[in-house]
């Protein structure tokens, strides 16, 4: 992410690493949204959990919905494929591309209108499928594109900045999510950096339908006070269950804590999450647990974030399907057509 | 007294069942068996919307000339629905044979004395043999099987020979079924002179054809065409599709090292998703296909749209039925010819493949997948019920193992690498197909942001009209390409020199082939184009421009694709005369013969479909 023109060029002293690459050979095009917007620091958050993750840029595929989430792949990962799709769509897309090439990482990224408004039976359907992936929804409870209206996540009670009051319940993506199968659930705010880095790489990291449900405070239509999507109103109620690491399995161990102060999530692909509880009654491996625990403090205000539930050995759609190995894109005509002596045979069946 | 009627090898036999009685299997035995004495057959299931209950018919027009078209008309009915005896009896045609179940006697009046009545107790003589209600159900059907056998002089061993192949390995079955086939032949031995005016008697007119149905066809073609994504949402009746792909792919697909799969089936939850997994997967250099119906396509517009403009691949089957809205679900229609080809809002044009039969559905549905990645955008196969749903004699499948698939224009890492300028919608061959990438093919260079937003040639966001009309004018020329790519139009031209054309496609083609040979014998003489694409090649152009007349027989109510060729390629349109049948019904060479004789003789006013069309001839 950028939103100021820099020279292409790198200064010799960045740090490359270890598929030498430096944090700039993310960037991607300058960002058009408005100063200050949440997803900039999203995009920045991207940025900085794939240099870290050593990911080579163009084995990420981007893929986004409609809306001002859905423009940010444009500003980051330019040496990636990206695919804007249309309104509310984009979890299908990734799914059909995931089942050509099972060997990439997808990235998708959403937004509260194109996710829980027009894309709602697409987002929990995806969930559903376990398509792997790591999904984010860039949450600020507004349409921004469109000047100001409130989208399908605003909070019953929340005022527009116009002074409209709210009256609808709120779709809680992460609630649905928890409940349709999602094997990695987690919520952070755009005003934390330090949270957001370690879940996007867990999330890229694990090995079945991942989601980041993101506060990303409008500056510009939906950062007043009466609204719940506000930096100060996050700010005030954020409740974290724990601080989260995430650490390679190629990373040393080092700092060591009091037993049951940690509890460590080793994923599929040998990644950990170490979490440091800050609520010591909090399972984030238990289902249940996390989408009661979710009710009874969203009820009182709160706004939970951190990693809420991972399954550590989560699988995805090609596990379910049993599908090749060998990409099926790669798939050429002597794998995929039976020939002519078959087709004769078929014939006489038909006879 | 009228005369009965006599005819060999010539004649329609409907077959008036309750849905769900078990009876489809034992009618397809029977056109099975007409096959078999080397007699061509072409059987029709007309069905409601239902599951269980409601009436279904599955008429067969035995015709040793070969002609696969819809007759109209009924000279034997099999009258095994109480529900549906009235209209069933009236239908009959004078002279002709009504069979039925005489187990309860009947009131006379329920008859007709222009027909011959031919009465069996099935439910008797089933009841006498077996005591499993299922059993007395399932085997009535093969009774009355048994039964005609002996009255159009077919013989045991042709059905035993069926019944050989088909439970073999099930030597229970295999016995029950002949033994209920004796039952019936044996009651009508004993009891009702055979055989009758109307027989079928061995020929050799079947030669190395094979009877199968469009949809199972279709899904071979796309499993020959190298598909491995297929996503889809079950509608009527293009569902069996997918369940015929799914079927193939676990009998043909399936790694023998491995055990693993070599596609992946998603049944989505709605068109929406369904088209959307295909754009997702031919983005990713897959060859993907969804197959659907009218309503599908209708949700499926706003991704139609982004494939044409975004320019990504994408197969689209459609079994079309009879619309618009719900319309009839189980009956047959070409009516979603504009609603295809010029999908979706803003301006966008679309390939169009249109098949006649089974052969065309396994040929085209592999071709579809070449010429979506070859053209870069959606490209529809037209099907319909009447070929999707209904077994049909055709030519066999063929495959020229030497063929490759046409994989379009991929730019590869080794090309980038060589630094090939590439712009993703720029027109470097002056076809009008730009070169793409596949995700992840080189670390640095050909990525770009695929988005259904105006760019420039280099995949930019761009607002520039010039940008725009550069690109919306290499569309047009990519369609032009195409035209040229697609399958070429048929010509079929009269023993005479003749100023009177006929256009026409896709189920049609046999009730049309029909209506030809009757119109020559009539000394009326027609030169006929048989479409088998859009957009049109020049040679479309040519025939029009040779003929004062040109009729356009298509089975929707807007002469839909009159409205194509006319838009397309300025004819005027007073040279272009409707013929439209639209009841539901498959068209028929009476109807086509009686629109285009009233024409040809009169030249009076446009001829359009009569509700009730059966009476034309």
């Amino acid at each position: 992410m950028t939103y100021i023109a820099k020279p292409s060029l790198h200064h010799p002293s960045l740090t490359l690493n270890k598929v030498g690459y430096t944090r700039r050979d993310y960037e991607g095009r300058i960002s058009t949204l408005c100063a200050g917007c949440g997803h900039d620091s999203i995009s920045a958050a991207i940025i900085q959990a794939c240099w870290e993750l050593d990911i080579e840029p163009h084995r990420v595929a981007k893929l986004s919905g409609i809306g001002c989430s859905s423009k940010t792949p444009d500003y980051f990962l330019g040496a990636s494929h990206g695919f804007n799709t249309v309104h509310g769509r984009m979890p299908s897309v990734l799914t059909g591309a995931n089942l050509a090439n099972r060997d990439l990482l997808y990235l998708g990224v959403s937004g509260d209108g194109d996710s829980a408004s027009i894309g709602l039976g697409q987002f929990a359907n995806v969930m559903r499928r376990g398509v792997r992936m790591a999904y984010i929804v860039e949450n600020n409870g507004v349409y921004g594109l469109t000047k100001g209206q409130f989208s399908a996540t605003a909070d019953r009670g929340s005022k527009s900045k116009k002074g409209a009051v709210n009256s609808d319940s709120p779709v809680d993506l992460v609630g649905i999510a928890l409940q349709l199968g999602a094997t990695f659930v987690a919520r952070s705010f755009s005003g934390d950096k330090e949270q957001m880095v370690p879940l996007i790489k867990g999330a890229m990291s694990h090995g079945g339908a991942a989601f980041i449900d993101i506060i990303s405070p409008c500056v510009t239509f939906n950062n007043h006070s009466g609204s719940t999507k506000s930096y100060d109103y996050v700010r005030q109620h954020n409740d974290a269950v724990s601080r989260i690491d995430f650490i390679t399995s190629r990373d040393e161990i080092t700092t060591t804590y009091a037993p049951g102060e940690v509890i460590d999530v080793q994923q599929h692909d040998g990644s950990m999450l170490r979490l440091r509880k800050l609520h010591a009654d909090y399972d984030p491996t238990n289902r249940n647990a996390a989408m009661s625990y979710m009710a009874e403090h969203q009820a009182r205000g709160e706004v939970v974030t951190g990693l809420l539930y991972v399954d550590p050995l989560a699988t995805d759609l090609h596990t379910s399907m049993n599908t090749s190995k060998k990409t099926l894109n790669s798939l050429c005509a002597a794998e995929l057509c039976p020939g002519r002596a078959a087709l004769d045979k078929i014939n006489a069946g038909f006879r | 007294m009228i005369q009965p009627i006599s005819a060999t090898n010539d004649f329609v036999i409907k077959f008036a069942n309750v849905n769900g009685s078990g009876s489809a299997s034992a009618n397809e035995l029977f056109a099975k068996a007409v096959l078999r004495m080397g007699v061509p057959v072409s059987p029709r299931n007309i069905f409601p919307s239902n599951i269980q209950g409601l009436p279904t018919w599955y008429e067969a027009r035995v015709c040793e000339n070969g002609y696969y078209g819809r007759r109209g008309g009924v000279d034997m009915m099999v009258a095994m629905n109480p529900q549906t005896w009235d209209a069933d009896v009236a239908e009959i045609e004078p002279g002709g044979y009504l069979f039925y179940d005489s187990t309860r006697p009947m009131p006379p009046t329920r008859f007709r004395d222009d027909v011959q009545i031919i009465g069996i107790p099935l439910t008797e003589i089933s009841n006498a043999a077996y005591s499993d209600p299922r059993q007395r159900q399932l085997f009535k059907n093969i009774i009355y099987i048994g039964a005609l056998s002996v009255l159009l002089d077919m013989d045991a061993s042709v059905f035993e020979k069926l019944f050989a192949e088909q439970y073999k390995g099930k030597e229970r079955l295999l016995d029950s079924n002949v033994k209920a086939l004796h039952l019936g032949r044996d009651y009508v031995k004993a009891h009702i002179k055979s055989p009758l005016g109307i027989r079928v008697q061995r020929c050799d007119k079947v030669g190395d054809q094979i009877f199968t149905d469009g949809n199972s066809a279709l899904a071979l073609g796309l499993v020959y065409g190298g598909a491995t994504v297929a996503a889809w949402y079950p509608i009527t009746p293009s569902s069996s599709v997918a369940e015929a792909f799914q079927k193939y792919c676990d009998k043909l697909r399936v790694d023998p090292a491995t055990g693993r799969h070599n596609f992946a089936i998603v049944q989505a939850e709605d068109e929406l998703a369904s088209i959307g997994i295909v754009l997702g997967a031919c983005w990713n250099g897959a060859r993907a296909f969804t197959c659907t119906s009218g309503p599908g396509i209708s949700l499926m517009t706003e991704f139609i749209g982004l494939a044409y403009f975004a320019e990504v691949p994408a197969t689209i089957i459609n079994v079309q039925r009879g619309g618009p809205s719900t319309g009839m679900p189980t009956r047959t229609q070409q009516a979603d010819l504009l609603s295809c080809a010029y999908a979706s809002h803003g301006d966008t044009k679309h390939v169009l493949l249109l098949p006649q039969d089974p052969h065309e559905c396994f040929e085209f549905g592999a071709a579809a997948l070449d010429l979506a990645d070859r053209l870069q955008t959606p490209v529809f196969v037209m099907s319909d019920l009447d070929i999707g749903m209904n077994q049909r004699l055709c030519e066999p499948f063929t495959w020229d193992d030497a063929r490759a698939y046409d994989r379009g224009k991929v730019m590869t890492a080794e090309e980038l690498e060589a630094g090939k300028d590439f712009g993703r919608y720029k027109d470097v061959d002056g076809d009008g197909i730009p070169w793409r990438t596949l995700p992840a093919t080189h670390p640095t260079k050909g990525s770009y942001f695929t988005r259904g937003s105006t760019r420039d040639a280099y995949a930019r966001y761009s607002e520039r009209g010039a940008d725009y009309i550069y690109n919306m004018e290499r569309l047009l020329r990519k369609f032009k390409t195409a035209a040229n790519l697609v399958p070429q139009p048929h010509r079929r031209d009269a023993t005479q020199k003749t100023k009177v054309g006929v256009i026409y496609f896709g189920s049609t083609s046999p009730a049309m082939q029909e209506a030809l040979d009757v119109l020559q014998a009539d000394d009326l003489h027609v030169n006929a184009l048989r479409l088998r694409a859009f957009p049109f090649p020049d040679s479309v152009n040519a025939f029009i421009s040779e003929h004062e007349v040109v009729f356009v027989v298509e089975q929707n109510r807007d002469a839909q694709m009159r409205s194509m060729i006319i838009n397309e390629m300025d004819i005027d349109p007073a040279k272009l005369v409707r013929v439209l049948h639209y009841e539901g019904t498959p068209i028929t060479a009476r109807f086509i013969a009686a629109a285009i004789r009233k024409i040809m003789r009169s030249e009076t006013a446009t001829v359009t479909s009569l509700p009730r069309q059966k009476e034309v001839a």
